[in-house]
């Protein structure tokens, strides 16, 4: 059978059409394993949240009252706690990555820049844990010292600055946790905002440069409008990042069940109120609960993510 | 004042501006490191190494902490290499332009920036409710689903960059795609995959959310996997939330321990990565 011969060559082993599908078959499973994963956290994370669902109804979430003693569970207030504290942190540190990332690619000078840009991505990496216990040991005390207790000794009670600012004077509160996000989201969004920048061709922004453009205008009128579907990707992205943020929060927000009063109120968020209580829950209905918020939490971070990865899949086409 | 000297203007408090928020930034993570630096270095002694976690009030180290993220870390980033390698092959050599493709890569990307903490939840659904008992292995399983995205997206960004010319010299030779993907791909490509692994580990070695409630921490020494069982990130959580002064002190080596590592292999993997990239 001289074609058989030809068809398998001296190297490969004889069967080796089996050994391709057999290859083939374990990468193409393991490809499949991922969506079984992120479909299974979504159907587990349903499930066990289902007899909360079900007993609680609409008021899971919009009720603030969250107390396992009369097995209440009204997720308001850690809802809200994860939505004020991402979007504070994204409106501290978007400004301050956007700054970063334009002076590593525009003004810094080109032997500072790269040592820069590498701090800057492997301080990205840094555990959150690390920014976490930071904030409850350094941030929170000189927070209390030197901005609450001033500001509380300063301002007349019942007046709006009262209102906005009133809270324990022990530095663990909605701001200070958004600091701390902020700080972590920092380098990361700082890191991706340049490598978007230098996507946009040389050629596109000598040209604005040779029209006489300064550089903020360069920025302003050539470089942001031609990344700016990237640009909402890496926000949302950020974002995504803040709303799940575990631990780094959990040391500093206070938490407090119920829905925060002013910007210096304890609060809490969905990560940090499932961290907290999860092992040591009382009861079936308090663990379903707490996982029934992770699927909350699950569903918004989701939609973040995914708008953040279509638009920046759409950007580097 | 001119439109120039406007223009002019505006342009020198943008780059003030700039400048500023790159100060900010870079003082803040100093500071940071810094507090990091001056608290956990004087804490580190011998008996880190060589002791378990101690009663508040009496010495100790972080032996048994440090073993337990070791094993489970292992056992992770085992199941996330084989798993990762092989999914990212598919994504890099057979399913790349597929509509299937896009889809895993897609729901991938969603994978690697997803709350960690879920994926805590998720495993204590599959693997500590069922068994009631929280374990080595369901913490060892909650960080490979956290370390398998990144391993996938690495793996498929080298593979894509071997050339083409490769692929179709081991065909020519009569080579099967399995057998080329095998024996040549993964072989030139193999910094790389090492790398992958690398960045992988980086990223689950500090992660504590998932832990809370997969493995739960152990105060005593302990390397059996169908145990509850102690790791850096739970201790030191456990520890810097406590009143103990000396628990904190420990606290602040781990976080340490943890941020030297991470830095370490992060570093490592970067250094690797830009040989391979270089022509």
């Amino acid at each position: 059978m001289a074609t058989t011969e030809l068809a398998s060559p001296r190297g490969a082993p004889p069967g080796h059409a089996t050994g391709e599908v057999i290859f083939r078959f374990a990468c193409a499973s393991a490809a499949t394993l991922l969506l079984v994963a992120l479909a299974g956290v979504v159907i587990s994370l349903f499930i066990g949240g289902l007899p909360a669902f079900k007993t609680f109804g609409l008021s899971f979430l919009t009720s603030t009252t969250w107390n396992p003693v009369t097995e209440v569970y009204g997720a308001a207030g850690p809802i809200a706690g994860t939505l004020i504290t991402a979007f504070l942190s994204l409106l501290i540190a978007l400004p301050l990555a956007l700054g970063v990332s334009v002076f590593l690619v525009e003004f810094c000078p080109v032997q500072l820049s790269r040592p820069i840009a590498i701090a800057v991505e492997l301080l990205a990496g840094i555990p959150s844990i690390v920014y976490g216990m930071w904030g409850l040991f350094v941030l929170a005390p000189w927070f209390a010292a030197h901005v609450q207790l001033p500001i509380a000794m300063s301002v007349t009670p019942g007046s709006w600055i009262d209102k906005v600012f009133s809270g324990t004077p022990n530095g663990a509160n909605i701001f200070t946790a958004s600091l701390i996000l902020a700080i972590m989201i920092l380098p990361y969004m700082a890191a991706v905002f340049r490598e978007l920048f230098l996507t946009v061709p040389p050629q596109v922004r000598e040209a604005a440069y040779g029209l006489g453009c300064t550089p903020f205008e360069v920025i302003r009128s050539v470089v942001i409008p031609y990344v700016r579907r990237g640009m909402i990707g890496v926000i949302m992205l950020g974002l995504g990042r803040a709303l799940g943020e575990t631990m780094a929060v959990t040391f500093i927000i206070g938490n407090a069940h119920g829905f925060p009063h002013s910007l210096f109120d304890s609060g809490s968020t969905i990560a940090s109120t499932v961290a907290n209580e999860f092992a040591e829950a009382t009861s079936d209905m308090h663990t379903s609960a707490l996982i029934a918020l992770g699927f909350v939490l699950f569903v918004i971070t989701f939609v973040v993510l995914a708008i953040a990865r279509l638009l920046l899949r759409e950007a580097k086409h | 004042m001119t439109r120039a000297a406007r223009r002019r203007a505006f342009n020198g408090i943008f780059v003030v501006l700039c400048s500023v928020a790159t100060l900010i930034a870079l003082s803040a993570l100093v500071m940071i490191l810094w507090t990091l630096l001056s608290k956990g270095f004087g804490g580190i002694d011998g008996m880190i190494f060589t002791h378990d976690q101690p009663a508040p009030g009496s010495p100790g180290g972080l032996r048994n902490a440090i073993v337990g993220s070791l094993i489970m870390c292992g056992l992770g980033m085992a199941i996330a290499l084989v798993v990762g390698i092989l999914a990212g092959t598919w994504l890099a050599e057979y399913g790349a332009g597929t509509k299937y493709g896009h889809v895993i890569r897609f729901l991938n990307d969603v994978l690697i920036s997803a709350p960690s903490i879920l994926i805590g939840l998720f495993v204590y659904e599959l693997l500590v409710a069922p068994f009631h008992g929280f374990s080595g292995y369901a913490g060892g399983v909650a960080l490979a689903f956290l370390a398998t995205p990144i391993v996938v997206r690495t793996t498929e960004d080298i593979l894509s960059l071997q050339p083409g010319a490769l692929r179709e010299a081991g065909m020519a030779l009569g080579a099967s795609r399995a057998f080329v993907i095998r024996r040549i791909i993964w072989k030139s490509a193999r910094t790389g995959l090492l790398t992958a692994g690398l960045l992988g580990f980086a990223r689950i070695s500090g992660e504590t959310a998932p832990l809370l409630f997969t493995s739960l921490g152990n105060q005593f020494y302990n390397h059996n996997l169908s145990q509850p069982m102690a790791s850096l990130p739970t201790t030191i959580f456990q520890f810097a939330l406590s009143a103990y002064d000396d628990w904190q002190r420990l606290a602040w080596v781990g976080a340490l321990l943890i941020a030297i590592a991470v830095l370490s292999i992060n570093i490592i993997g970067r250094v690797l990565a830009r040989e391979t990239h270089r022509p």
